[in-house]
């Protein structure tokens, strides 16, 4: 039993590297292509050697292309007005529901988890906001459907004012003369910042990975996102071989931007989420444990 | 305080609720939604009659049965594993990087796989094939392979996931029984199989038993985005949802789209009801409600 312990270890942190190289090579196979000059690519393909490093790509899109900075924008502008307006809504919603004395206050949660059970799905959903609410190519249109509010992160806070809030400090506050809005923000808000770090995390996440209320409400390019425009440039790739093969694609490979550029969006596309990631990965671990316990 | 958080929720989930009575009408929209004529179930016997309804439901179903099974005996033995592992630096650092598939969209997921695949600079094709004197094989018109590679890359993504719920499960079980173990000279084997699976027991019926509940839906951009919505390869990646979308979008085929739409919803409403009967049976505390 000893032993045979150390070979043990051995092994568990074999699988383990290997693993996370399973999980790495496909980003670090982006991310060299990127840097690999065009000619290169054209011969070789994408590779793990850059067998002539060149940053050309990454100068085109910084400086000559305005589509990449003005998607940029967007998905910023979208990230942080979403982020935001989603965290104080869900507060909103679930302080209230978090007092045992609020009248109502079964219904109401049923009212919201009953969304977690059941949808009414793409189509109606897709019909009332462009006949009703006329979202299509606006900025709303990527903030608004569906995104807002979720029964999911309303439920995650709740459970936190309960189960971590004393009763005592909120009745302190009461006695002291604050009113229900004081005591929200100047008692419980403070208290609450890791359930407000981890849902504004994981909302920001979402808004910043969403690329599908993009693709269904948006056809306008100066209101593409990040995602939206990586996405129309892959179908592009597509729409590229599909004429390549038929004999015409020799003057539109001109237009549309090259192999190496491809490859360079898609890492503008993720660098934001790996740089932060590291410094806040125990939110997002606390976050998914959390919700997965409590959901 | 409650009020613009519930008139969200009315309009973005309870409206469209009702919306699903489009499944029963042809839309006009000309004359408007409420005023398109009733056509009773004509949308679904259009939809029933099709090819497609059977294929959509079938690689629904099949894809999600494959995810649950892999998914949860990886997800599970990497968690022993990473249970195992003492040094902490280590430990955190593996749990950063299996994550990480987690947090991207799946849109540079397809980008990733494009790398790999592209039938003219991919890198199996002109690093891996070639050296070996194979000729190119162009993936993105040869069905066989996507049934492995769409469960290869849903795995990839999603394993890192439930590997940490798993493991925080782990954490949680007590050590004194693993000390009272090595002292009875339990072998690891025995440890496993007598500690911590039974530990793992609940979770993992609760996360399989959810699974199942959503066994009706689908990552749209897996199954669309990933294979590039290539023609050649749609009778196998071609899911309720992206069919959906497909009738929405490109064909203007509403009726059809919105009958597949209220069979996914209500279909996968009476799962998750049946789901959670089933868990409240085995653990009441682990119930959604």
């Amino acid at each position: 039993m000893v032993d045979n312990s150390k070979g043990f270890h051995v092994l568990t942190h074999f699988i383990m590297i290997f693993l996370a190289i399973f999980c790495l090579l496909p980003f670090a196979l982006l991310l060299i292509s990127s840097i690999t000059g065009e000619d290169a690519l054209i011969h070789n393909g994408y590779s793990f050697i850059p067998r002539a490093i060149d940053f050309t790509a990454y100068k085109y899109l910084l400086t000559d292309s305005h589509s990449i900075v003005g998607a940029y924008g967007v998905t910023v502008f979208v990230t942080v007005i979403g982020t935001v307006t989603n965290i104080i809504l869900t507060t909103l919603m679930a302080y209230p529901l978090s007092k045992k004395e609020l009248p109502g206050r079964n219904v109401v949660s049923f009212f919201i988890f009953f969304t977690m059970l059941f949808s009414g799905g793409l189509v109606p959903s897709y019909m009332m906001w462009t006949q009703y609410f006329h979202i299509k190519n606006t900025i709303w249109a990527l903030i608004v459907p569906g995104m807002l509010l979720t029964a999911f992160n309303i439920i995650m806070m709740r459970t936190y004012f309960t189960s971590n809030i004393p009763d005592a400090v909120v009745e302190a506050a009461k006695i002291d003369g604050g009113s229900e809005s004081q005591i929200l923000t100047k008692v419980i808000l403070p208290m609450s910042m890791p359930i407000m770090a981890t849902l504004g995390l994981l909302v920001g996440l979402s808004y910043w990975n969403d690329w599908l209320n993009g693709l269904y409400y948006v056809t306008k390019d100066n209101l593409f996102s990040i995602q939206v425009l990586l996405n129309k440039m892959l179908l592009d790739v597509q729409f590229l071989m599909s004429t390549a093969s038929s004999g015409m694609g020799s003057d539109l490979s001109a237009k549309v931007p090259s192999t190496a550029i491809k490859m360079a969006v898609a890492v503008l596309g993720v660098l934001p989420i790996m740089v932060i990631y590291p410094f806040f990965q125990r939110f997002f671990v606390k976050g998914i444990t959390v919700g997965a316990v409590k959901g | 305080m409650l009020i613009p958080g519930c008139i969200y929720i009315f309009i973005n989930n309870y409206i469209p609720m009702g919306g699903l009575m489009i499944a029963f009408k042809k839309i006009n929209y000309r004359i408007g939604i409420l005023h398109s004529p009733w056509v009773g179930l004509k949308n679904f016997e259009f939809l029933f009659k099709t090819k497609e309804a059977w294929t959509i439901t079938r690689n629904t179903i099949l894809y999600n049965l494959t995810f649950i099974v892999i998914g949860t005996v990886i997800a599970v033995g990497v968690a022993m594993l990473l249970n195992q592992i003492r040094q902490n630096g280590a430990r955190k650092s593996y749990q950063t990087i299996i994550l990480l598939p987690h947090l991207i969209s799946i849109v540079v997921v397809s980008y990733l796989v494009f790398g790999f695949l592209s039938t003219e600079s991919g890198f199996v094709n002109n690093s891996i094939l070639e050296p070996l004197g194979i000729a190119p094989i162009s993936w993105y018109s040869t069905a066989k392979f996507w049934p492995y590679i769409i469960v290869i890359v849903a795995i990839w993504k999603s394993f890192g996931y439930s590997c940490i719920i798993y493991y925080a499960t782990l954490v949680g079980i007590d050590k004194s029984y693993y000390e009272a173990a090595v002292i009875d000279g339990a072998s690891r084997w025995k440890q496993m199989k007598h500690i911590t699976l039974p530990g793992l027991k609940s979770i993992i019926i609760i996360l399989t038993l959810m699974s199942i509940s959503k066994i009706f839906y689908s990552d749209f951009g897996l199954f669309y985005q990933v294979p590039m919505n290539s023609g050649a390869l749609i009778d196998i990646t071609n899911t309720i949802d992206t069919y959906v979308y497909r009738g929405l979008a490109k064909l203007n085929n509403i009726g059809m789209a919105s009958a597949a739409g209220f069979f996914q919803s209500i279909v996968g409403f009476v799962l998750v009801i049946l789901a959670n009967y089933i868990v409240k049976k085995i653990d009441e505390d682990s119930a959604l409600f």
